[in-house]
C-alpha cells in the first residue's frame, strides 16, 4: 500500500501551459467545486522569452492528488481577478502581481505583500483604508512593538475602543530569501532553508530535503524519515508552549507565563541535546538526519514524561480560572465559513472547525506508520485556539512517545547517510512539497532547468494565508484584546517577508 | 488556589545558580581547530560554509560570520574541525572573534571602567529585530525567563526607547527596516550602546550576499558587544555582558 505524500513531482516537457485566462478560468470551476488553492505563483521566464512570464498554480481536491496548473502570460498582462469571488486568493494574487507584474482587475486590495525589489522602502507610496466619519479614529502601531518581537504595522480604524478594520502591512523583515536560494549549490542550501523562518527550521529543512530527494529519487530509509518527523514535532510542541507561554503573559496569567517557560525550555535543551541547536538547525541533511541513539532514545522519553505530568497540571490551571476564561471566551471569532473562505491554515482554521492537516490527509511514512488524529476546535476565539494547542501538543507527546518506543524502526540507525547524495535532480521538472509546520502548511516548490539546475524556489509560509485571519478576528472586538488576538494566531513575519 | 500551589509545587527551582560555569548539554557552539595539516589544496570547509566564515591557510573561522551549523566538521577529510559546547563566544571587537589553532579562545572581554560605574546595577534593553528570523528574537526573549532570569542583576528588556540603556539588534538590517531603526537608535537617550547579537547582526550572516540589506547603521554605530551564534543561545549573550560590565554574579 503506498501512502498519499505531501510531494508531487510534474514533468515539465509533459505539460503544455495553457494562457493565463485559461488558468484562472480553470482555477475557478475548481474552487467552485469545493477545491482548495494551495498556491498560485509566477516567476519570469526568460529561457521562453524576454517579456514572458510563467505562472503555476496548485489546488488541492478533498480527496486524491493535488492539481497542477500551469499558463504562459505576457510580461503586464491583466485577467479577472480570483479574490472578487474567491477570498482565499487575495494573497496569491497580490504577490504574483507584486513578483510579476500581471495585474488581477477587480482586486479589491491590490497592495504589496512585502515590498520587495523596487518597492523596498517605498511602503509610504502604497496608502491605507481610511474609514470616515465622526469620532472614527485610527491607531497606527510598529513596525517596532513593545516587547521583543519581529517588525510589523498594524493600523487600526476604530470607532471608540472597537475596531472596524485592522490593516496588516508587512515587508520589514524581506531579506530576498526567494534569489538567495538561487545562489548556493542546491544541496547546500539547509543552513539558509533553516533561516526563513527560524522558529520553525526543522519544518522548511524537511520539507526542502524531502524535495531534492524526491526530485533525484533518493528516497531515504524509513528510521531518517522517523528521525524527522521526532525533530518536527519536537518542534511543534516547542513553539506551541511558547505561544501559551504568550497568552498567558498577555493576559497576566503570570503563573502560566512561568511554568510555559520552564517547560518550553526542558524540550528545547532536549533537541539541543540530539542535534546541538535549541531551534533543531543541524538535525536534517539531505539524505540524513540526526540519529537517536538508545542513551538519546531514553532521555527524550523521560523528558517528555516528566514534561507530559506538569504540562496537564498547568493546563487544567490555566483553564479552570475564570480570569482565563473571562479573557478569552468569545475573543477573535474566525466562523468555520470565514476560515474556509479566508483560506485560514494550519491551527488557526483547526480552531474554527476547519479540518485541515497534512500529517493525517497526506501522511507519508512517517505519520501513515503511526497516525495521528484530527483535531479541531468549533469555537473558532482565542479560548479555541488556546485550547486546539494544548491537545496537539499532548497528541504529539503522545506520539513522541510511541514512536520513541517503536523498536520495528530501528532509530539508532537513522545516522547512515545516503551515500548517493549529491545527485543530479530530475530536469525541466516542478516538485511541490508541504510539510505541516507549526502554523500550517509550509510549502516549497522546487523547478529545475533543462540541464537540471534549479531554477526557481517558490517558499510560501503558512503564516502569508493567515495574516489576514488575524485583520478579521479583531473585526467588532475591542482594541484591547488585539495582542492576545495576536498571540492566539502566532504568525510568523520573516515566513511571510522571505 | 490547590492547583496553584501545586503548579508551583512542580515547578520548583528553575533558576540556573551560577550563569558563568553554565554549559548546556550538546550545544554546537565553539569551533574547534586541530593542528592537523590540509589535505593539498582542499578548499571543502570553505566551499560548504553556508556564510563565507572560513579563511584557509591557516584554517581560519569567523565567528561573526559562523552560523554554527557544524556542516565543515563531517566534509573535512583531515579531521581538522569540530566543535565543543563553550557558549562564552561574546567579544568586544570583531576581529577577537577568529578562532585558529593558533587562536583558539576569544579573546576574553575586558571590563569597561565606565559602562561597570554606570550600567553595572542596571542596564535597559530595547530590542530591535531588522529581518531577524525569530531565532535571535526568541532567545533574547528567553533572557527573562525563570531559567535565566537576567533581571537578577539589574539588565531588563524594555518596552520604550526612551527608557532604554542599549540598543540590542538581531538581523541582518533589511532595507525595509533601516529607517525604523535609525528613529528607535535616535530616540534613546544619551549615553547608549548597541549590542549586536547573532551572526545575521555581525555581519549579515547566510543573509550577507542579499541586496535587500541596508547595513549603514553598523557604519555609523559600532556594537560595544558582539553576541555571536544562529541563534546567539542566551547565555553567550549573559557571559558577554557580565564580562562587560563587570558583574561578579
Amino acid at each position: 500500500m503506498t501512502t498519499a505524500q505531501p510531494l508531487a513531482l510534474l514533468a515539465l516537457r509533459d505539460v503544455a501551459p495553457t494562457s493565463l485566462h485559461e488558468l484562472t478560468q480553470l482555477c475557478s470551476q475548481r474552487l467552485q467545486a469545493g477545491e482548495r488553492l494551495l498556491t498560485l505563483f509566477g516567476r519570469p521566464a526568460p529561457e521562453l522569452g524576454a517579456n514572458i512570464i510563467v505562472v503555476t498554480a496548485v489546488l488541492q481536491p478533498a480527496q486524491g492528488a493535488w492539481v497542477i496548473l500551469r499558463a504562459t502570460a505576457q510580461r503586464g498582462e491583466h485577467y479577472r481577478c480570483l479574490t472578487a469571488q474567491y477570498p482565499a486568493a487575495q494573497i496569491f494574487e497580490r504577490e504574483l502581481w507584486e513578483q510579476t507584474g500581471l495585474f488581477p482587475d477587480g482586486h479589491p486590495w491590490l497592495k504589496p505583500v512585502r515590498f520587495e525589489g523596487d518597492r523596498q522602502q517605498h511602503m509610504a507610496d502604497y496608502p491605507f483604508f481610511k474609514v470616515r466619519g465622526q469620532e472614527v479614529h485610527e491607531v497606527a502601531v510598529g513596525p517596532i512593538h513593545a516587547s521583543v518581537i519581529e517588525p510589523g504595522h498594524f493600523r487600526f480604524m476604530c470607532l471608540g475602543e472597537t475596531v472596524h478594520h485592522l490593516e496588516i502591512q508587512l515587508g520589514y523583515q524581506h531579506r530576498g530569501v526567494e534569489g538567495l536560494l538561487l545562489r548556493r549549490p542546491v544541496w547546500q542550501l539547509t543552513p539558509l532553508v533553516e533561516s526563513i523562518c527560524g522558529d520553525s527550521a526543522v519544518a522548511y529543512a524537511w520539507g526542502y530535503c524531502a524535495a531534492l530527494e524526491f526530485m533525484s529519487n533518493q528516497p531515504v530509509a524509513p528510521a531518517i524519515q522517523a528521525s524527522r518527523a521526532i525533530a518536527l514535532e519536537m518542534e511543534r510542541v516547542a513553539m506551541h508552549l511558547a505561544t501559551l507561554g504568550g497568552m498567558a503573559t498577555d493576559i497576566a496569567f503570570l503563573q502560566g507565563g512561568a511554568t510555559y517557560g520552564r517547560l518550553r525550555t526542558a524540550i528545547i535543551n532536549a533537541s539541543q541535546r540530539v542535534c546541538g541547536n535549541r531551534f533543531g538547525r543541524g538535525w536534517i541533511r539531505p539524505g540524513q538526519a540526526k540519529p537517536l541513539s538508545e542513551a538519546l532514545q531514553q532521555d527524550l522519553t523521560q523528558t517528555l514524561r516528566a514534561f507530559a505530568k506538569d504540562f496537564a497540571q498547568v493546563n487544567q490551571l490555566m483553564l479552570a480560572a475564570r480570569s482565563v476564561q473571562a479573557r478569552l471566551h468569545g475573543t477573535g471569532r474566525v466562523s468555520t465559513q470565514a476560515a474556509q473562505d479566508l483560506g485560514l491554515v494550519g491551527p488557526v482554521a483547526r480552531a474554527s472547525g476547519v479540518a485541515l492537516d497534512a500529517r493525517t490527509q497526506l501522511p507519508g511514512a512517517v505519520y501513515g506508520h503511526a497516525p495521528l488524529p484530527m483535531l479541531t476546535e468549533p469555537g473558532g476565539d482565542c479560548w479555541a485556539r488556546m485550547r486546539l494547542r494544548m491537545r496537539e501538543v499532548d497528541a504529539s507527546v503522545a506520539w513522541l512517545l510511541q514512536l520513541l518506543g517503536d523498536n520495528t524502526l530501528d532509530l539508532s540507525q537513522s545516522g547512515q547517510a545516503q551515500s548517493s547524495i549529491p545527485a543530479a535532480l530530475q530536469p525541466e521538472a516542478l516538485c511541490v512539497s508541504l510539510v505541516e509546520g507549526t502554523r500550517g502548511p509550509v510549502l516549497q516548490v522546487l523547478e529545475t532547468s533543462a540541464t537540471g539546475e534549479l531554477r526557481h524556489y517558490k517558499v510560501q509560509d503558512p503564516s502569508t494565508a493567515n495574516w489576514f485571519g488575524l485583520a478579521f478576528a479583531m473585526r467588532d472586538n475591542a482594541i484591547s484584546d488585539f495582542p492576545i488576538c495576536n498571540k492566539s494566531f502566532d504568525l510568523s513575519y520573516c515566513g511571510n517577508d522571505l | 488556589m490547590f492547583r496553584s500551589i501545586a503548579v508551583r509545587k512542580s515547578q520548583g527551582t528553575q533558576y540556573i545558580a551560577d550563569l558563568r560555569a553554565a554549559k548546556p548539554a550538546g550545544f554546537r557552539g565553539k569551533p574547534v581547530i586541530n593542528e592537523a595539516a590540509c589535505a593539498s589544496g582542499c578548499q571543502a570547509c570553505q566551499a560548504v560554509c553556508p556564510s563565507r566564515a572560513i579563511q584557509l591557510m591557516p584554517v581560519q573561522i569567523d565567528l561573526g560570520r559562523c552560523v554554527l551549523c557544524g556542516d565543515c566538521e563531517p566534509i573535512c577529510p583531515s579531521h581538522k574541525l569540530s566543535f565543543d559546547n563553550d557558549v562564552k563566544l561574546a567579544a568586544t571587537s570583531r576581529e577577537a572573534l577568529v578562532v585558529s589553532a593558533a587562536h583558539p579562545d576569544i579573546d576574553p572581554i575586558k571590563v569597561s571602567k565606565a559602562l561597570h560605574k554606570r550600567f553595572g546595577r542596571s542596564l535597559k534593553l530595547r530590542s530591535v529585530s531588522a529581518g531577524g528570523c525569530n531565532g535571535c528574537e526568541m532567545e533574547i526573549n528567553a533572557l527573562s525567563n525563570v531559567n535565566f532570569d537576567l533581571g537578577r542583576y539589574g539588565i531588563d528588556i524594555v518596552a520604550s526607547p526612551r527608557h532604554a540603556d542599549a540598543l540590542v539588534l538581531s538581523g541582518p538590517i533589511t532595507r525595509n527596516m533601516a529607517e525604523a531603526l535609525q528613529i528607535c537608535w535616535d530616540a534613546i537617550p544619551e549615553p547608549k550602546l548597541v549590542i549586536a547579537v547573532g551572526a545575521c547582526a555581525i555581519s549579515g550572516g547566510v543573509f550577507a550576499d542579499s541586496d535587500a540589506l541596508d547595513r549603514e547603521f553598523l557604519d555609523n554605530f559600532k556594537p560595544a558587544l558582539y553576541v555571536p551564534g544562529c541563534p546567539a543561545h542566551p547565555l553567550t549573550f549573559i557571559s558577554g555582558i557580565m564580562d562587560l560590565l563587570g558583574i561578579a554574579g
